[in-house]
């Protein structure tokens, strides 16, 4: 499979503070990896460096082949990104905000309609596409901030915490998409729910105090916890390796 | 569409879409009255041209200008768009620019708004066309480097009441920095040639040269260089703003 997101070594410190200190991520196209981590641990911080919305310290980002830093341009391109909050304009409606981000991508006129029409259907959003961002519900701001990231159907997904704010039905649709488009593309997504891992994940990676503490699938991330764990076992292993680390790092 | 226009449509378009427009349309030509019929002397000088006008249009624009300039970068970072916005795939530059441009256009529709008074002058009397053209040209120029210090700014906090009052006090000191105020202040401490670079920054004086009439290269290569260097310098904080 290709690899589509290569990030090297990712190190950021906000002044004294070490936010993310050498994070190592690939991920080929077919793969939905979701990151998990405590709050502050820096999952944030290195998707906004996927993204090249933060420059690292130290460390590089390529993504579908291009070195972030050299062309940003391509590599931007290549990617969808839903940013923590999921902002938008909030004087514009959906179809405007959307039409905006179409056009920005270069994503040709006669194609725009067509386009939006079908994320919008992707993401339910059908029955607000003339109402202003700003009197949206929680779940639907989050749904247009995942349509504006799909709408020139790139091969590289990047969202933090996707399904923040949304209800089980609207979870459960957001996460079928995912799944759906994850067997093309590669797709990194935050989470705080562990269900969600199992549920759409591909692979999981934990990490805390900015380093990597768990690379693998989400099997053998339960199977981590021992037999006399029986339930809840993944919140088990979750709380193993981040408090750990959280010592360690003191 | 270039990604340069596809900003510009957005911003322009995001005035009309608040109330902003309206209470900046209004306080503008309400205090540009003001300022021309009564403080101006308008009625008293007996003479059919926009000089009381123009003469307080940097005084207008020194409040007003802050104002619209201050939501262009500090907003999106509040509001967190800023992420998405430098995230497209369009050079930084072309945001910088499309925004300092509908800013600046929004500033030439309140300018146009005042054309009742230029219609209402040579209604009166037969005033030179030519000195009221280089008026408003002046005036575009003073809103434009107004705008583009603002912007500036903006770029620096997400904050827009620090972003407003620290344009207004930057603006200030370049209207004025031809005057012995400012000047006086520098001249103790500094070399005399720093001095007069300082003198020749001064908005005022190039303003109130181009308002005379007379369109001089040296007045429009001042706010153009201005404008542009103040661009130059927006885009490097933004990208800056990203490695710290």
């Amino acid at each position: 499979m290709k690899e589509l997101i290569s990030a090297n070594n990712l190190h950021k410190s906000f002044g004294s503070l070490r936010a993310v200190n050498g994070v190592t991520l690939r991920v080929n196209a077919g793969e939905v990896v979701g990151f998990l981590g405590p709050n502050g641990a820096g999952k944030t911080t290195t998707m906004r460096m996927l993204t090249g919305f933060l420059d690292p310290s130290l460390g590089s980002v390529s993504l579908a082949g291009f070195v972030l830093v050299d062309n940003p341009i391509a590599a931007r391109q290549a990617f969808g990104y839903l940013p923590e909050g999921a902002p938008a304009y909030p004087d514009m409606t959906v179809r405007e905000y959307l039409q905006f981000i179409a056009r920005a991508r270069g994503i040709a006129s006669a194609q725009i309609a067509a386009r939006i029409s079908d994320v919008a259907g992707r993401v339910h959003l059908r029955g607000v596409m003339d109402q202003v961002i700003e009197t949206l519900s929680k779940g639907f701001k989050r749904r247009v901030g995942i349509a504006q990231a799909i709408i020139h159907d790139p091969p590289i997904l990047i969202m933090d915490e996707p399904t923040d704010g949304l209800d089980p039905n609207q979870k459960h649709e957001v996460r079928e998409l995912i799944r759906t488009m994850g067997s093309t593309k590669a797709i990194v997504l935050s989470t705080h729910i562990l269900e969600e891992v199992e549920a759409v994940c591909t692979r999981a990676v934990v990490i805390s105090a900015g380093r990597v503490v768990f690379d693998g699938t989400p099997a053998e991330f339960e199977a981590k916890a021992p037999a006399s764990v029986t339930r809840n076992r993944m919140d088990y292993v979750f709380r193993q390796l981040t408090s750990v680390t959280a010592e360690v790092s003191q | 569409m270039s990604p340069l226009s596809v900003i510009f449509r957005r911003e322009f378009r995001s005035y009309f879409a608040t109330p902003l427009a309206a209470v900046f349309l209004v306080v503008f030509l309400f205090m540009a009255g003001i300022f021309s019929f009564s403080m101006g002397g308008f009625y008293e000088r007996g003479q059919a041209d926009l000089r009381s006008f123009f003469q307080f249009v940097p005084w207008l624009f020194l409040f007003l200008a802050p104002a619209v300039s201050m939501r262009l970068w500090a907003e999106e970072r509040r509001l967190g768009t800023i992420e998405i916005l430098t995230t497209l795939p369009i050079p930084l530059w072309h945001a910088v620019v499309g925004k300092f441009l509908a800013a600046w256009c929004f500033s030439l529709v309140a300018l146009a708004l005042t054309a009742p008074l230029w219609i209402t002058v040579s209604w009166l009397g037969d005033p030179d066309q030519g000195v009221i053209v280089a008026g408003y040209i002046a005036s575009a120029m003073v809103a434009g480097i107004f705008l583009a210090i603002g912007g500036f700014v903006s770029a620096l906090t997400k904050n827009q009441v620090i972003a407003f009052v620290v344009t207004v006090v930057a603006c200030f000191l370049v209207l004025l920095s031809g005057f012995p105020l400012v000047l006086n202040f520098f001249r103790g401490w500094m070399a005399p040639g720093a001095v007069d670079a300082i003198a020749s920054v001064s908005v005022l004086t190039h303003f109130n040269s181009l308002m005379r009439g007379v369109v001089e290269f040296r007045d429009v290569v001042y706010f153009v260089s201005g404008i542009l260097s103040l661009m130059v310098a927006t885009t490097f904080v933004i990208d800056w703003r990203k490695s710290v």
